[in-house]
């Protein structure tokens, strides 16, 4: 013991122990409490009771399970149709512009620090439903619409990952962007000499080297997305007719929820199903990632 | 999905790709800062090679995108929020009536005067720089002590514990929103809950196992003998983490620091979830809230003055952060 303190034992662990406190009191256990409450179910005011695999079953039963994993998807993949690609042409153009890179970045860059709720409250607005609604009146002046935006079950979704998009894809232009310069002169310069065109310089060199990036921010985007519930929360509460609830409102009704209410078990449950589905996904975000930097 | 407390889709970096490098200390000649940013932003050289530049097809068709590019981010990136500015300064009538149009009856500077006092922005205003200040301090402290523990003190039960920090990575937010919930409201030991008080966003904020991964592969890099001087000169593990290790260790605390501020900044459920008090709400929590009950001018001057904060933090530290927004996904080697 006393050989343990004079080799610096015991200063090493005062200097571990805000992280142990910390994690363990605000990670780990809340971890592990998160399995134990899945098989519970828990009131708060009785003593927990073990209900086995019923809170799965109950979820699993509760029609509004499906609509919000259907509607999650749908949230996932629109993103994807919308998100996926504009970043990485606006990428790829920004970074054949000789001058003012810097303040193009930035520009791209700015939506994406405005707080989400700024942004969500401030797109409220602009998909009002009147005609003198900001994009009603946008699309006016070409003769289009006035549209019903968040009103309307068919385009309420669409709305939310436009807002989305926008809140979102300066940051995947960015990473674009370091990536693009991380790819080596020396091949564009083998193209020139092979005579290659513009087009198949992107196609055969930059597409190719930019490879390993793209699958990252796609399965970033695929965790992100769908864990989706400011946009949701805020502009449609999950309606009109539940077309906008997505898993993570589901969570928050299960647990939070006024109509619901308290249903803890119900909600880590979910969440668990939910952390499965992740954790999956991060695993092979790391495992790529990790495969590549050795590379 | 680093902080259990961040829901939105964040931009989580990948643990292996940072290549955060200890730097010297920078110059602080603006002249030379700017040499420097342009010598770092500037690829050798792009897909279009200087001979196709010469051809003036390409340089005209170069040029069109060129103008095409800055007037389409202009359009979307940055009218959406001029568009808030210049709606926060005007009246209700005219955001309503026609929200294109500037001004047509004047400008009405009052509502931001009247957002920051009467609609009381200025409280939660205070309340979210309390908050993001708070978890910013919880976050360095935990980051910066583990990351020398587990990178300088190395102990031998320190591999594991690296593990099991680490494996938070893999578990994404979800999961502890409800078990983290039940823990502020009956913490163990302490037998006060901790809703409505700071302590519930501060303290969970610093269980960001990220900010672990990032300062202890910066230590790593750090050279050896520096930190085997300093002990046989005498001093003792204290004094080599305040006086050796933290003044080397800027460039990876000026990262962490930007995105810890900005996330919790940014952060809305959990805040939501466990400071109910609108006293204690910071202007995320809030804001929502008050667009239910305030008039459309006053709540959109005080959405203005909410983003501002943030947008003038980007603005002048512009390189931090896109280093830190490119890192995120750029594959290291």
């Amino acid at each position: 013991m006393r050989t343990w303190v004079r080799r610096g034992g015991l200063s090493t662990l005062v200097f571990l122990l805000p992280l142990l406190v910390i994690f363990g009191v605000f990670s780990w256990l809340p971890i592990v409490r998160a399995a134990v409450m899945s098989v519970q179910q828990t009131n708060l005011v009785t003593a927990p009771k073990f209900v086995g695999l019923e809170n799965f079953q109950s979820v699993l039963a509760d029609p509004l399970f499906w609509t919000a994993v259907r509607n999650t998807g749908v949230f996932a993949l629109i993103a994807l149709v919308f998100g996926y690609p504009i970043p990485l042409v606006v990428a790829v153009l920004m970074g054949e512009v000789r001058r003012f890179r810097g303040l193009l970045s930035a520009i791209a860059y700015l939506p994406v620090v405005v707080p989400p709720v700024v942004a969500v409250l401030m797109w409220k607005f602009f998909y009002d439903a009147r005609p003198d609604g900001v994009f009603n009146t946008i699309l006016g002046w070409v003769g289009l619409g006035p549209y019903r935006w968040l009103q309307s079950a068919t385009t309420a979704m669409p709305s939310l990952v436009l807002e989305a998009t926008w809140a979102a894809a300066g940051g995947t232009v960015i990473i674009y962007l370091a990536a693009l310069i991380g790819v080596p002169a020396e091949l564009y310069d083998a193209a020139d000499v092979d005579g290659a065109s513009i087009w198949q310089k992107i196609w055969h060199v930059t597409l190719p080297q930019l490879r390993g990036v793209l699958l990252v921010t796609l399965i970033l985007q695929i965790i992100g997305t769908s864990q989706v519930f400011l946009e949701p929360f805020l502009f449609t509460g999950g309606g009109p007719a539940n077309s906008t609830l997505t898993v993570l409102l589901l969570i928050y009704n299960y647990a939070f929820g006024s109509s619901l209410g308290g249903d803890y078990g119900a909600a880590t449950a979910l969440s668990l199903m939910l952390a499965v589905f992740l954790a999956a996904l991060s695993a092979v975000y790391f495992w790529l990632t990790r495969s590549w930097s050795t590379s | 999905m680093s902080t259990p407390t961040s829901i939105r889709p964040v931009v989580p970096a990948g643990p292996q790709t940072v290549a955060v490098e200890p730097a010297p200390r920078q110059p602080a000649r603006w002249s030379v800062r700017w040499a420097r940013r342009r010598a770092d932003d500037q690829p050798p050289r792009g897909i279009v090679s200087d001979a196709e530049r010469r051809t003036p097809s390409v340089r005209v068709a170069l040029q069109l995108i060129h103008a095409t590019l800055l007037a389409l981010l202009l359009v979307i990136g940055l009218g959406p929020i001029l568009w808030l500015v210049k709606a926060s300064i005007s009246t209700t009538q005219d955001t309503l009536r026609s929200p294109m149009a500037l001004f047509p009856s004047g400008v009405d500077w009052a509502n931001l005067a009247t957002a920051w006092t009467r609609v009381h922005i200025d409280l939660h205003f205070a309340n979210s720089m309390i908050i993001a200040s708070g978890s910013w301090l919880v976050q360095l402290v935990v980051a910066t002590t583990g990351g020398y523990a587990l990178s300088i003190l190395r102990p031998r039960y320190g591999p594991v514990l690296y593990w099991l920090v680490l494996s938070t990575l893999f578990v994404p937010a979800v999961v502890l929103l409800v078990p983290l919930y039940l823990t502020v409201l009956d913490p163990p030991l302490l037998g006060v809950s901790l809703i409505n008080t700071f302590w519930a966003v501060w303290l969970p904020a610093g269980a960001n196992a990220f900010n672990v991964l990032l300062t202890k592969r910066f230590f790593d890099n750090l050279p050896q003998e520096i930190f085997d001087a300093a002990r046989i000169d005498g001093a003792g593990p204290y004094r080599i983490f305040w006086s050796v290790l933290l003044p080397m260790s800027r460039p990876i605390l000026g990262v962490v620091s930007v995105f810890a501020f900005i996330a919790a900044w940014k952060d809305f459920l959990w805040p939501l979830l466990v400071l109910p008090n609108p006293d204690v709400q910071p202007l995320s929590v809030r804001l929502p809230t008050l667009a239910r009950s305030t008039e459309l001018d006053v709540l959109l001057a005080a959405l203005t003055i909410s983003a501002l904060i943030p947008m003038v933090l980007f603005l002048v530290f512009q390189r931090t952060f896109l280093r830190s927004a490119g890192l995120s996904g750029a594959i290291k080697g």
